[in-house]
C-alpha cells in the first residue's frame, strides 16, 4: 500500500497545526460560525444532532492493521467505543468533542491518515473497487491512479471552493464495483483497439435529489493525460456550475443543462490548452505510484490444501458462511474474506473498538496486515489462504463478526438517519432493526439470495437508495416518519435508478411490505433469477398490486 | 487603506468604485473601476488616464477581458463571498494562459484562511476584509511548506522534487 514520504507527512502535519489554530480562533470568537464552517468541513467535521461528527478519510478504502488499530484507539479515547464505516469507504466518529479534534488529527497523522477534504465543497476522497488488486477480471489495479488523484486534489488551490462537493471513482475491472456511474467523475480503466490501457471518462453521475447516471465524454484517455483532463473538467465546472441554488449546484445539473455533447466540447477545449503542460504525467510518476501496489508473496502450495473442503462438508454453518462471505481470488488457494458488519443487533456499518483491534490482529495473522472497507459498509481481508478459513471463521464468530449474509437482504446499506443526522426526515437504523427482526431465518435469506436493500433518511441519498434493488427513502409526512420505496435500482455496469413503487408507507409497515415484495418474487421467479432480474422481466405492476391491494 | 502586497502590509491609495452607471462621469484619481464601466468608456478613459485598474467578479468571463490586459496595472478579483471560488480559476487563467503580469488583487470577502490558496493561483495583493486582523492574516502564507500540484506560483511541486531525487 502507499507509504508516505517526507512530503506527504509534512502536509498532514502542517494540516494538523493549521486546524489547531483555526479551532483556537473559533473558540476565541475570532472566526464566526459561518467562517469556521467551511474550514471544519474541509476537515470532515460536521455539527450533528448530538455532537460533532468527524469523518476520516480512508483513501480508496485501504487500511493497514496499524491504521485500523489507531481507529480503534480513537473510538475508545475520544468517542463512545465505536466507529461507523460509510458507503464512501470512510469512517465516521459520532461523538468527539470539538476541542479534541486537533488531537485526533494529530493521532491520525502518526499513522499516515487524515480527514482532509472528507466534506465540504471540494474534491472528496477518491473511491475505488474493494477487490482491487485481487480480482480475476481486473484490467489494471486502479489504486495507483486513485493515489495520483488524491495527491493532485489535496489542497488544490483552484478547486477548494467549488459550487458543491465533488466525488471521483476509479474502476479497474470489467465488473464495476466502484459505482463509478454515480460519481461526478467516473473513470474506467479500459483497453483500446491497440491493446493499450487508458481511461473511459464519465461525468455528471450522482444520486441525491436529482439522480443521474454518468455520461461518457471520452471513450479513451491516455494515462499520461489523467490529471490534465480532470483539471479541465473541474475548471469548466468551477467556472460555470451553478452557485445560486445548492440543489442545482452539482456538476450533473450543469452537464444536463448544457447537454452531454456540448459539455464534452467545453472540456476538450479547455484541455487543449493544458494537455501538454505540467500536469502531463511522466511514466516515472506513474511507476512511482504503482510501486506501492505490488502483490504480497503468495505461497505456491496454498492450493494444495484439502482441509477446507472437508470442513465445508462437515459443518453447515461454515458452508453457509463460505457461500456468502468469500470473494474468489486471482491466485488459486487464496480468497478474499468479507467480514459482515451487518449482524442483526448492530447498526449497519458499525464496529466497536474491540472488533477493530481484533480484525487488525486477524489481518496480521492471515492477510498480510491489510484491510479494505467496502461500499457496502463491510470489511475485507483481501488475501486469506483457504487453509486458514475455518480457524478464521471460528475466531470471527467470537466477536459477532461471522454473520453469513453478504449480498443478502440483511446486508443492508443504511445512512445514520434521524438517530444522528440533523438533515434526516426519518430514521433508518430502526428500519434496519425492524427488517432484521422480521427476516431472521437464515435459510429463507439464502433462498432469496442476492438482494441489495439501500436506505437513506432523506433526499440527500447518503444510503444510495436510488440504486438499491429495493430502495428505501425516509420522508416526513406532517411530522411523521414515512418511507418511499423504489424497485429495480443498480449501481453496477448496468446502472439504473429505481422506480417508485407507489405512495409512501408507514414506519411500522416497512418490513411487512418487503415481505410482500418477496412473496411476488418467490412466486414468479424463474430458476436462478435474482430479485433484480425478475423485476426487470416482469415490471413493477405485480409488486404494486400485492403491496397496495391489501392495504 | 491597507493591503497585503508581496507578503507585507502596505498603504495603498487606490479606491474601489463598486457602484457606477456607465453614463456617469469618470471619477478622478486612482480608481479601480468595474470592467463593464471601463469597457463602456474605454476611448475616453484611454485618452484621459495613464493608469488603469478594473475589477471583475466570477460572472465576467476571463476571455472577455483578455484582449485589454495591456492597459491594466491592477485587476481586482471579487469574492462576493469566500465560498464563491470562481475567481480562483480566473486568477490562474490570467496568469498562466494570458500571461498577465500586473497586480492581481483579491477584494470582497477576503479572509486569512483562503490567502494561501489565492496566492497559489497567482493573486499577489489582498484587501483583507475590514473587520479582520490583517497582521494575523499574513500567517496564512506559511500554512503549508510543500504542495502537491502545480498552479500559478512557481514553487516546485512535490512530484517534480521526487522525480529529480
Ligand atoms: S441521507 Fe439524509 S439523513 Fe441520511 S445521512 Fe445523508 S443527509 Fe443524513
Amino acid at each position: 500500500m502507499y507509504k508516505y514520504d517526507n512530503y506527504d507527512q509534512t502536509i498532514v502535519n502542517e494540516r494538523v497545526e493549521q486546524f489547531r489554530d483555526q479551532t483556537r480562533r473559533y473558540l476565541a470568537g475570532d472566526l464566526s460560525d459561518d467562517e469556521f464552517r467551511p474550514l471544519r468541513l474541509m476537515n470532515g467535521l460536521y455539527i450533528q444532532r448530538h455532537a460533532p461528527m468527524l469523518r476520516v478519510a480512508i483513501p480508496y478504502g485501504l487500511l493497514s492493521s496499524k491504521q485500523l488499530r489507531m481507529l480503534a484507539h480513537i473510538s475508545r479515547k475520544y468517542d463512545k467505543g465505536y466507529g461507523h464505516f460509510s458507503t464512501r469507504q470512510n469512517i465516521q466518529f459520532n461523538w468527539p468533542a470539538l476541542e479534541t479534534v486537533p488531537d485526533i488529527l494529530a493521532d491520525l497523522a502518526t499513522v499516515e491518515m487524515h480527514a482532509i477534504q472528507t466534506s465540504g465543497n471540494c474534491i472528496r476522497n477518491t473511491t475505488s473497487d474493494q477487490f482491487a488488486g485481487i480480482s480475476k477480471d481486473e484490467i489494471e489495479d486502479p489504486r495507483p491512479y486513485c493515489e495520483i488523484i488524491r495527491q493532485w486534489s489535496t489542497f488544490h488551490p483552484e478547486f477548494s471552493f467549488l459550487p458543491r462537493k465533488f466525488k471521483i471513482a476509479v474502476s479497474g475491472s470489467k465488473g464495476d464495483r466502484a459505482a463509478a456511474m454515480v460519481h461526478d467523475i467516473g473513470l474506467y480503466l479500459v483497453n483500446n483497439e491497440k491493446g493499450e490501457v487508458g481511461f473511459k471518462v464519465f461525468v455528471g453521475g450522482g444520486l441525491g435529489r436529482t439522480p443521474y447516471i454518468g455520461k461518457c465524454i471520452r471513450d479513451f484517455l491516455e494515462k499520461k493525460y489523467l490529471l490534465s483532463y480532470i483539471e479541465a473538467i473541474l475548471r469548466v465546472y468551477n467556472r460555470f456550475g451553478r452557485r445560486d441554488n445548492i440543489y442545482k449546484a452539482r456538476i450533473k445539473i450543469l452537464v444536463n443543462d448544457v447537454g452531454q455533447e456540448e459539455f464534452g466540447k467545453q472540456v476538450e477545449k479547455e484541455w487543449l490548452h493544458i494537455k501538454e503542460g505540467v500536469l502531463k504525467l511522466d511514466q516515472k510518476e506513474i511507476d512511482y505510484a504503482k510501486s506501492f501496489f505490488t502483490s504480497p508473496t503468495y505461497s505456491k502450495d496454498a492450493v494444495d490444501d484439502t482441509s477446507y473442503n472437508e470442513a465445508k462438508k462437515s459443518n453447515k454453518s461454515f458452508l453457509n458462511w463460505t457461500t456468502r462471505n468469500l470473494y474468489s481470488h486471482k491466485i488459486p488457494g487464496y480468497t478474499a474474506v468479507i467480514i459482515s458488519l451487518k449482524a442483526p443487533d448492530i447498526a449497519p456499518g458499525d464496529a466497536t473498538d474491540e472488533q477493530m483491534d481484533f480484525i487488525a490482529e486477524l489481518s496480521d495473522l492471515y492477510s498480510f496486515g491489510e484491510i479494505i472497507v467496502t461500499h457496502d459498509q463491510n470489511l475485507v481481508l483481501p488475501n486469506v489462504k483457504q487453509v486458514d478459513l475455518f480457524l478464521l471463521w471460528e475466531k470471527l464468530k467470537t466477536k459477532n463478526l461471522a454473520t453469513s449474509n453478504i449480498g443478502l437482504l440483511t446486508d443492508m446499506i443504511c445512512c445514520p438517519g434521524l438517530d444522528f443526522c440533523s438533515l434526516a426526515n426519518a430514521g433508518s437504523i430502526p428500519i434496519a432493526k425492524q427488517i432484521n427482526e422480521k427476516f431472521d431465518n437464515l435459510d429463507y435469506l439464502h433462498d432469496i439470495g442476492d438482494l441489495k436493500i439501500k436506505m437513506s433518511g432523506c433526499m440527500n441519498a447518503c444510503g444510495h437508495h436510488h440504486v438499491g434493488h429495493i430502495g428505501i427513502l425516509g420522508v416526513d409526512k406532517k411530522g411523521e416518519e414515512f418511507y418511499q420505496l423504489t424497485l429495480g435500482g443498480s449501481s453496477e455496469n448496468d446502472a439504473t435508478l429505481g422506480d417508485r413503487l407507489g405512495p409512501a408507507i408507514a414506519k411500522t409497515d416497512v418490513a411487512d411490505v418487503i415481505g410482500k415484495l418477496l412473496d411476488v418474487y418467490v412466486k414468479l421467479r424463474e430458476e436462478d433469477e435474482r430479485f433484480l432480474d425478475t423485476y426487470r422481466r416482469i415490471g413493477i405492476t405485480p409488486f404494486k398490486e400485492n403491496v397496495y391491494a391489501s392495504n | 487603506m491597507q493591503v497585503i502586497k508581496d507578503k507585507s502590509i502596505i498603504n495603498d491609495e487606490w479606491s474601489l468604485i463598486r457602484n457606477i452607471e456607465n453614463s456617469d462621469p469618470i471619477p478622478d484619481g486612482d480608481v479601480i473601476l468595474p470592467f463593464l464601466f471601463w469597457e463602456a468608456n474605454r476611448e475616453k478613459l484611454i485618452n484621459s488616464k495613464d493608469k488603469h485598474a478594473i475589477w471583475v467578479d466570477g460572472s465576467i468571463e476571463t476571455e472577455s477581458i483578455a484582449n485589454d490586459l495591456k492597459y491594466f496595472i491592477i485587476i481586482a478579483l471579487d469574492f462576493p463571498t469566500f465560498k464563491d471560488g470562481r475567481s480562483y480559476s480566473h486568477a490562474r487563467l490570467l496568469r498562466e494562459r494570458y500571461k498577465y503580469e500586473g497586480e492581481l488583487r483579491a477584494i470582497g470577502d477576503v479572509l486569512q484562511d483562503q490567502l494561501f490558496f489565492m496566492k497559489r493561483c497567482g493573486i499577489d495583493s489582498f484587501k483583507v476584509r475590514d473587520d479582520k486582523n490583517i497582521e494575523e492574516a499574513l500567517k496564512s502564507f506559511k500554512d503549508f511548506s510543500v504542495r502537491y500540484q502545480a498552479a500559478a506560483d512557481d514553487d516546485a511541486t512535490i512530484s517534480s522534487q521526487r522525480k529529480f531525487k
